[in-house]
Order: structure tokens, then C-alpha cells, then sequence
């Protein structure tokens, strides 16, 4: 009986173990909405330094926060136009803040040392940050690659003022109808409401740690 | 005479297995996708979106191969929508299609302005894939799901809408 019992329990355990084994990382639901105050962070730059939200001199009136990586091919296909918004918004106080929240486990592409290099290859004028908890990826509901969160500095606050995708066309820059975050920057300079402060796109979801990983 | 012979065996069977591997990939719109999400007939419809790029999609792809042979003879039509860059139809979409041996219908979504359509699809798609749809018209019955399906996962979706029909 004690055997049988035994023998029970061991073959019970092989469909449990395989659907842990089989069951992918979750990702978190929640994360801010538009109108919410962001939390600060305090991530490493590709650099080494630390970079923070409340701290960055260059983040006067607000900032471009893009959850992006090296191994993505939409997010590879915005890196160009990453750097132009930079390029545009930092000396009007808007700066790019990249962050990088994949699980290097998960892929090996996305680790801080390749994040080193790409930066350099590029020429990313823009702290490039490496979420390695997830933790900011989870509190603003980053959900791909790349992801947008325009914030606004309201006294010690920065307000989510925008978020989604950075234009209408991810595959021809030639070809883009609504510059989404430009168009929410500008409008935000000029001192008016967002008028599109929302929008959806696809891109390569971000590589949530699996339970064994964590601990 | 034999040697002739050889040769016509030979070209025949490159012929076959030529037909056999290959499909006709469309380049659409989302149109042409809302057209087929609104087809009045009785028959269970699976679209998954996917792309090349996108690792758990290409992981989970095998799995819809299988619907056919699952619901064998019920009413059943699944569609790959790929939301792949246009520019790379033919460099990596095709051969990927090809080498793949996909029999499963593949379209092209060339659409890129996804916030006009995503919302059409399914209003809780937050644009991430895979991503899939079930639909039936005629049963007024529609599922979405926007994550990576293993197969039990996938025929646990499927399975509700094929139960109400009768097997003919």
C-alpha cells in the first residue's frame, strides 16, 4: 500500500514539474497610466555611473523615459530616431532616458556589457540604464520594446504626460504620418494639453525573468 | 531510353516536392484581415499574429500546424498574420515560411500604422505578440488571447468553439 502510495505521489510530481518547467515568465499587469506621478530611479549607466530621474541635470522640464534593448528589431529600427529625439528635446529639457529591462538570461544580447557596446557603436547621446530587477519596467507597466513615457517635471514630480509609440511606422522613417512623441513634447513646450496622449504598437515584448531565476 | 526515364522520375519529384513546400505568402492590409474576421459562415476562425523577430512566437508557431490535423474535417480555417518588415518579404519571410515547411496560411500585414487597427483586433490588445484570435461568426463567439500558447493552451482555446458544432 505504502508503494503504491509512493509510487503515486512520484508519477503525480512529473506532470507538475513539467508544467513549472513549461510555464513561461509572467508578465506583471499593472503600471502607471497617464496623469500618474512616476516613481524616481536609480539605475547603472552603460558608463558605469548611476542615473537618476530626480537627479539628471539634463531632465529640467521633464524627460523621454524609452524602455528599449540592443536585440530587438523594432527597437533596433527606432535607434536613429531615438538619437534625433535626443538630439532635438535634451537642450529644450526634455531628455531621452533609455532603459533597458530584459533578463540577460533570457537573452544574452541584451546584457550591460553588449549594452556597452552598442551604445558606443551607435553613439547614444542619452544614458542607456540597465534595469536589472525589472523593477522600473514593472512600476510603469512596460509591456515591449520599444516603449514610451514622455514625463513632465510638475514642482518634484515628473508626470506621465504620454504614452506608447514613438511614430506610425516602425518599418519606413520616410513614410511616418504622426510623430507621436514629438507632436507630445511640442505640445508640452507650448504649454498646452497632449492631444494623442495614448497610443498602442507592436514591438518585442520585454523578457520578464522566470520564477527559478528570481530569488 | 532508361536514362530518359531517370531524368523525367528525377524532374518529376523536384517538381512535387517544389509544389508541395511552397505557398503563396500575401502582402494585405488590415482590411483585408477585417474582412476575414467578419466572414458570415459557420467556421471556427484562429489568427495568430507573429513575426520572424519575435522569439515566442516563432516557438508557438508549430503548434497551430497542428489545428488541422486536430479538428480534421470540422470547420476550421487558422491564419499566421506576420506583422514582419515588409522589406524583408523575401530575405527573411519567405525562406523562414519555406524552410519551415509552413502548410498553414501566411499573410503579410503591411499596416504599420498599428494604432489605428490594434483595437479592431481585440480592444484589451496592448499591441505585444504573439497574440491570438478565435472567432466564430455564426456561434457570436470570440476569444483573445495575447500570450505565448503551448498546445495544451491552444487547444484549450480552440476547443469550445468546435464542441458546438456538429460533426458532419
Amino acid at each position: 500500500m505504502k508503494n503504491k502510495f509512493k509510487k503515486t505521489i512520484s508519477l503525480a510530481a512529473i506532470p507538475v514539474l513539467a508544467l513549472l518547467v513549461m510555464t513561461s515568465a509572467k508578465a506583471p499587469s499593472g503600471g502607471y497610466k497617464v496623469g500618474d506621478n512616476a516613481r524616481d530611479f536609480s539605475l547603472k549607466n552603460i558608463d558605469g555611473s548611476t542615473v537618476s530621474l530626480s537627479s539628471f541635470n539634463k531632465a529640467t522640464k521633464g524627460a523621454i523615459v524609452i524602455f528599449t534593448c540592443n536585440h530587438c528589431p523594432v527597437a533596433q529600427a527606432y535607434q536613429d530616431r531615438i538619437i534625433a529625439l535626443n538630439n532635438k528635446y535634451q537642450s529644450q529639457g526634455y531628455p531621452v532616458i533609455a532603459i533597458n529591462s530584459n533578463d540577460p538570461e533570457a537573452v544574452a544580447a541584451d546584457s550591460y556589457e553588449n549594452m556597452k557596446i552598442r551604445a558606443k557603436e551607435k553613439g547614444f547621446n542619452f544614458p542607456y540604464l540597465f534595469d536589472q530587477t525589472q523593477e522600473i519596467a514593472t512600476a510603469y507597466g512596460a509591456t515591449k520594446t520599444p516603449h514610451v513615457f514622455v514625463l513632465q517635471k510638475e514642482g518634484n514630480a515628473f508626470n506621465v504626460k504620454y504614452i506608447g509609440a514613438i511614430d506610425d511606422n516602425k518599418d519606413d522613417e520616410t513614410a511616418v504620418k504622426h510623430k507621436y512623441v514629438e507632436t507630445a513634447v511640442n505640445e508640452l513646450l507650448a504649454g498646452k494639453k497632449v492631444s494623442q496622449n495614448f497610443t498602442k504598437a507592436i514591438g518585442c515584448g520585454i523578457k520578464w525573468k522566470t520564477a527559478a531565476a528570481t530569488n | 531510353m532508361k536514362s530518359v526515364l531517370k531524368h523525367f522520375i528525377y524532374i518529376l519529384i523536384i517538381f512535387s516536392s517544389l509544389s508541395l513546400s511552397a505557398q503563396n505568402v500575401k502582402l494585405v492590409k488590415f482590411d483585408d484581415v477585417e474582412t476575414f474576421m467578419n466572414r458570415q459562415t459557420d467556421t471556427t476562425y484562429v489568427i495568430n499574429f507573429w513575426a520572424t523577430w519575435c522569439n515566442p512566437c516563432v516557438h508557438e508557431l508549430p503548434n497551430f500546424g497542428k489545428l488541422d490535423s486536430t479538428y480534421h474535417n470540422q470547420k476550421i480555417k487558422v491564419l499566421l498574420v506576420s506583422l514582419d518588415f515588409p522589406k524583408e518579404f523575401n530575405t527573411k519571410l519567405i525562406p523562414f515560411v519555406s524552410k519551415k515547411k509552413i502548410q498553414t496560411e501566411v499573410w503579410l500585414l503591411n499596416d504599420p500604422d498599428y494604432n489605428a487597427w490594434i483595437d479592431k483586433v481585440d480592444p484589451s490588445w496592448s499591441g505585444s505578440i504573439p497574440a491570438t484570435l478565435v472567432l466564430n461568426n455564426k456561434l457570436k463567439m470570440k476569444k483573445f488571447n495575447e500570450k505565448e500558447l503551448n498546445l495544451e493552451e491552444l487547444n484549450a482555446l480552440v476547443k469550445p468553439f468546435m464542441s458546438q458544432n456538429d460533426h458532419q
